[in-house]
């Protein structure tokens, strides 16, 4: 009997080595472990032997089992790697550098830089308002202190329509509709389209975007105004931008200023787009002209606060590198479609 | 305009300080400087020399061999100047000196050495004249330097005149004096005049002033016994340096006034004019400017004119030009001098009707101090007596003040500029400050009463807000001390319209790869026609560049068609959408346009049919609905509005019953100019009313754990039948949690659809057996309304 066991044990190793698919293991098991497998008729033969012979014997058989078990699922597991690696090994590799596709739309440029402000404006608690384009006499002079005899008035700067009513020339046109909105305290800011009735060529068109911006609180002052100025251009352009305010007269301002910041191109050292003075006029500012409020149903006693209007356009033209302001309006995808990411 | 800091150095002593770093300031606290000229810096060793003999040149005709004597000695000098004379006194750069940055070494010209060089005023830099040597006086002292002698070296800078716009004072030296005064700390010195109190005992000049609307004042004075013709040397120098040019004494005079001043003024030859009318006339004639151009003047001008035989005779434009005929030409003896003040915007006006912008109606357009009249008259004498004193006044001042303006006094409290400032300002700056500005500003405690200067009290300075500006200019806005603002927390409200702006296009460009494009709000014309498209009839503009872009476009279909068109060779398929305005004609309730702002968007395919795109943008709609406001916005076959879009194939967008837009095919006259093959639609979304739509609630259902039942159903249509009009028979079946649809094909002319009924139910697994029945009932509606189902 024990040499039977040992016979058996070794046939099974040498049939073990030879099984070389899942398959083959399988059918090893079926004759080794199987109803009527080797094994299982050594342990039925168990029966004919002596009982004690039969405690001794009976351990080796179960020994032979565990051990043939065990062998089995090794030689399983060592020949599913085989496979998977042959798998592995036989796949195609892809080529990742292809041509891929689902690429979204574009946003305008004008839609991208619009968005960054915004994002900037509003993290600081300014509310996004939003004006129409063909404004009165009304909202885009009177109500901004613009008077009668004013230049900007003049027909050659304004486009007017048939009833009396205009293209509004300014973002600031919307100051009054605002303040009456949302009365004081208030921060808001306002992009739009803009008009001026002159000839078009790569630097001047007749359709152009502006964003303005108010803040209306008690308190408000020249300090704070040049905190926020420089707060929010810094944030604008990421960098820690220097700025200075010059004198600069708006009627719907007073104090008004004209903004410069440190030439973005030299860092103040003077170069060709600064005219070597190390200084950008960027945007106009100024404290809200006391009449402005009033008219806006603010208070100017209890009042104060500060405007700024920034060229959307041009600081798109500024970002993007843009030389013909014309290609904007144009619908021209070959230079639109490039403004994938807003 | 150019300003002399020679010439601010006669009002105010700005010796001892950085000039450069003054005008720095000049920028910051009062008008944009656009560049700095140092002139005469590149001038050395030029002295006045003296001619004391001259020979002609063996060999040539233009040259002569000169003794010029320097002052140290004698020099040998070839030269080859035409007014090359014994005796003649010239600036003469000596051997080792420098004139326009080139040294002068001993040259030999044509055979003979030449130990320096006699000067024109052009190669000294200080005009533009070139046509021979320049003579000096025959007083002047032989040896002296020339730069020192006239003012040549100076410092000269330009402002904008854009920043100069509201500050009537700072268009004359004087002006400007005043700002340097206040940035220095340094006293502004009084402007010497000639007092005009002495001829009042003579005749009055005989001036009336028919137009009291448009002429504030009208001051004059006749001067005769003019003996000089030319102007001192450094008045000259001057004009040239400030960008004026010297002609005759009496005109050089005028214009050195209005530089020094900022009052224009005009000097009429007395000979021709000695009354003086101020008035317009009824009907529009030609005048001849000085220049010599012929002008058409309508009645809206006013004219200065000269009564002559019962009529009025214009001799001039007021406040913009004189006329030719009253010129003062270089054998004037006599003059009558004008010293006014009109109206500015009528000023501007004409100016601008005339096409004539001249340096004195720029000055009178911003609205001069009617103050400065008399003044000015008086400086003038003073001026010219000093040149002049032979000169003999022969009227009395005679002044006809129309409009005097009224005097503005402004008071405030101390809180009130700590409040607008956001710093501490203390009250000697103050005071100090506006004092040196011409202001009159009293202090009663916290008190401040300021009296406004006539000269900033025409327009510039009306409230006290402008003081604030005076206080903190001249402080300095980079000595600011900067901080965030105090204010109180509050919930910042997103404007619907904006926020739904924002979504829609992100949804475009992200989900459904479209592009934004801009356009303009006006219809084009040219582009509509190109397109077959008949232009709208719409509000116009009344001034538009060109009457093809004068109409208002009404809708945004023809803009988006164009670029379209225009962008064919873009792609196979692409799309672009804007969201503008357009009008809806004016509304009758208030006579003002119906702006409306929109969304419009245009698709363009050469792989899709049309009725795949039509559907895609449909579904494009569709999904802005259900994302933006989850809401779900219909479609309905409509007519058209336009006559571009296909009858059969327009729709109208409705949300609860209001019509939000439409979306349409073209008709084949207009499909074809934009592309011969392609398919293209476009579809137009009210975004003013979109936005202002209720969001629809967000009703949240408990995800069943049970799995569900899909049944598909294949249908025959009748003709004419759309997938919305089968809805009722599923609506409000039992377990129906959605039906979608699988396929759609034509067969034999008829429309088959393939539909799928999911049935879920949230408390068990539905059995087949269980749906049975309720999809019976859904068949049996669906055949009773005439969709059969398809064997």
């Amino acid at each position: 009997m024990k040499e039977r066991i040992e016979g058996l044990r070794e046939s099974f190793e040498q049939e073990l080595k030879a099984a070389g698919s899942s398959e083959a293991v399988e059918k090893l098991r079926v004759a080794y472990l199987g109803k009527k497998g080797s094994v299982t008729e050594l342990l039925k033969g168990l029966k004919d032997v002596g009982a004690q012979q039969k405690k001794e014997l009976g351990q080796h058989v179960n020994l032979l089992k565990r051990a043939v078990e065990q062998r089995l699922s090794e030689r399983i597991e060592e020949i599913k790697a085989a496979e998977e690696q042959r798998e592995i090994e036989g796949a195609e590799r892809y080529d990742v550098t292809l041509p891929t596709e689902g690429d979204p739309g574009s946003y305008h440029p004008i839609t991208v830089v619009q968005r960054q402000l915004e994002e900037i404006f509003t993290s600081m608690g300014f509310v996004v308002e939003d004006f129409r384009e063909i404004v009165t006499d009304y909202e885009c002079f009177e109500a901004v202190n613009i008077p009668k005899d004013h230049p900007a008035r003049d027909m050659q700067d304004t486009y007017y329509l048939e009833n009396g009513q205009l293209l509004k020339t300014h973002t600031s046109a919307a100051q009054n509709f605002i303040l009456q909105k949302y009365g004081a305290p208030c921060r808001a800011i306002f992009p739009g389209r803009c008009f001026r009735n002159e000839a078009t060529d790569a630097s001047h068109e007749n359709t152009f975007f502006q964003m303005e911006g108010i803040m209306v609180d008690k308190n408000i002052s020249i300090s704070n105004l040049i905190y926020f100025m420089k707060t929010m251009l810094s944030e604008v352009f990421q960098r820690d931008v220097k700025v200075r305010l010059r004198p600069g007269f708006f009627p719907f301002v007073e104090p008004g200023f004209e903004l410069d910041i440190s030439c973005l191109i030299c860092g103040g050292e003077g170069c060709s787009t600064c005219h070597h003075s190390g200084w950008v006029e960027l945007c106009p500012c100024g404290m809200i002209h006391p009449n402005v409020l009033k008219m806006g149903g603010v208070d100017p006693e209890e009042y104060t606060g500060f405007a700024f209007g920034l060229g959307l356009t041009r600081l798109v033209m500024m970002k993007y590198g843009v030389k013909d302001i014309r290609d904007l309006n144009s619908g021209n995808l070959k230079a639109l479609a490039q403004f994938r990411h807003e | 305009m150019l300003i002399s800091m020679n010439w601010i150095g006669d009002f105010v002593d700005l010796r001892g300080l950085d000039i450069p770093a003054l005008i720095q300031r000049f920028t910051l606290s009062t008008a944009e400087v656009e560049d700095i000229y140092e002139m005469g810096r590149d001038l050395r060793g030029v002295v006045a020399g003296k001619i004391l003999s001259v020979e002609n040149h063996p060999d040539s005709k233009k040259l002569h061999l000169l003794k010029v004597d320097g002052g140290d000695k004698v020099y040998d000098v070839v030269c080859g100047a035409p007014n090359v004379r014994e005796g003649l006194i010239v600036p003469f750069v000596k051997e080792g000196g420098m004139v326009g940055g080139q040294e002068i070494g001993m040259a030999r010209l044509a055979g003979f050495e030449s130990h320096g060089m006699c000067c024109s005023e052009k190669e000294l830099g200080i005009s533009a004249d070139h046509s021979g040597l320049m003579e000096l006086p025959e007083d002047t002292p032989v040896g002296r330097d020339v730069t020192e002698l006239y003012g040549i070296i100076d410092t000269v800078f330009e402002v904008d005149n854009k920043s100069l716009t509201n500050r009537p004072d700072l268009w004359g030296h004087y002006g400007i004096a005043r700002e340097f005064a206040a940035l220095s700390g340094r006293e502004l010195r009084p402007l010497e005049t000639v007092s005009l109190e002495q001829f009042d005992s003579l005749e009055p000049i005989d001036i009336d002033v028919q137009d009291k609307e448009l002429c504030y004042r009208y001051s004059g004075l006749k001067v005769r016994n003019i003996t000089k013709k030319v102007s001192p040397v450094d008045m000259r120098i001057r004009l040239f340096y400030c960008g004026s040019r010297a002609i005759n004494l009496l005109a050089d005079l005028t214009n050195y006034l209005m530089l020094e001043m900022g009052q224009p003024m005009h000097a009429f030859d007395c000979a021709k004019v000695d009354s003086i009318r101020v008035r317009r006339f009824d009907s529009p004639f030609t005048f001849t400017t000085l220049d010599g151009t012929e002008r058409r003047v309508d009645e809206n001008t006013l004219m200065i004119c000269t009564k002559s035989g019962g009529e009025d005779i214009p001799v001039a434009i007021a406040g913009i030009m004189g006329g030719l005929d009253s010129e003062i030409e270089g054998d004037t003896d006599s003059l009558l001098l004008e010293s006014a003040n009109f109206d500015g915007a009528s000023v501007r006006k004409s100016s601008t009707r005339l096409g004539l912008r001249t340096d004195a109606s720029m000055r009178y357009e911003k609205t001069l101090d009617p103050e400065m009249t008399v003044p000015a008259i008086g400086r003038f004498m003073k001026l010219l007596l000093g040149i002049d004193p032979q000169a003999q006044v022969i009227s009395r001042l005679t002044d006809v003040y129309v409009k005097h303006y009224p005097k503005v006094e402004l008071a405030f409290d101390k809180a009130y500029v700590d409040r607008y400032t956001g710093i501490e300002i203390e009250d000697e700056r103050i005071m100090g400050t506006l004092s040196s500005l011409g202001f009159e500003p009293r202090q009663e405690g916290d008190r401040f009463t300021v009296g406004v200067p006539s000269w900033r009290a025409t327009k510039d300075v009306t409230i006290k807000a402008d003081i604030i500006e005076e206080i903190t200019r001249i402080y300095g806005y980079d000595n600011f001390e900067i901080a965030t603002t105090m204010s109180p927390l509050y919930p910042r409200r997103r404007s619907a319209g904006a926020k739904a702006d924002n979504f829609v296009k992100d949804i475009l460009v992200q989900t459904y790869q479209l592009h934004e494009v801009h356009s303009y709000i006006w219809q084009d014309v040219k582009k509509c026609r190109a397109l077959n498209i008949e232009p709208e009839e719409n509000i116009r503009l009344i001034n538009a560049q060109t009457p093809d872009h004068e109409v208002i476009r009404r809708s945004m279909g023809p803009t988006l068609l164009s670029v379209l068109g225009e962008n064919r060779a873009f792609g196979a398929q692409f799309g672009v959408f804007e969201i503008g305005r357009v009008a809806e004609g004016v509304r009758k309730e208030d006579g003002l346009v119906n702006e409306r702002k929109n969304l419009g968007i245009a698709l363009f395919s050469r792989t899709s049919g049309e009725k795949e795109l039509y559907l895609k943008l449909a579904g494009i709609i569709k999904s802005l609905g259900r994302s933006v406001k989850r809401v779900e916005l219909e479609l309905a076959n409509c007519q058209p509005e336009f006559k571009w879009q296909h009858p059969r194939n327009t729709a109208v967008i409705m949300a609860e019953g209001t019509a939000l837009g439409w979306i349409c095919t073209l008709v084949p006259s207009v499909l074809r100019s934009i592309d011969r093959k392609a398919a293209v639609v476009c579809g137009q979304l009210d975004m003013d009313a979109f936005a202002s739509l209720p969001e629809g609630e967000l009703s949240y259902r408990e995800p069943s754990r049970f799995p569900g039942i899909d049944i598909d159903l294949s249908v025959v249509l009748p003709e004419g039948m759309r997938f919305a009009d089968m809805e009722p028979a599923w609506k409000g079946a039992g377990h129906l949690a959605g039906v979608g649809l699988i396929d759609s094909f034509q067969q034999a002319g008829r429309r088959s659809l393939t539909l799928r009924f999911s049935f879920s139910s949230g408390e068990k697994t539905l059995s087949k057996e269980e749906v049975q029945p309720i999809v019976d009932g859904i068949i049996e509606r669906l055949s009773a309304g005439g969709a059969v189902l398809r064997s």
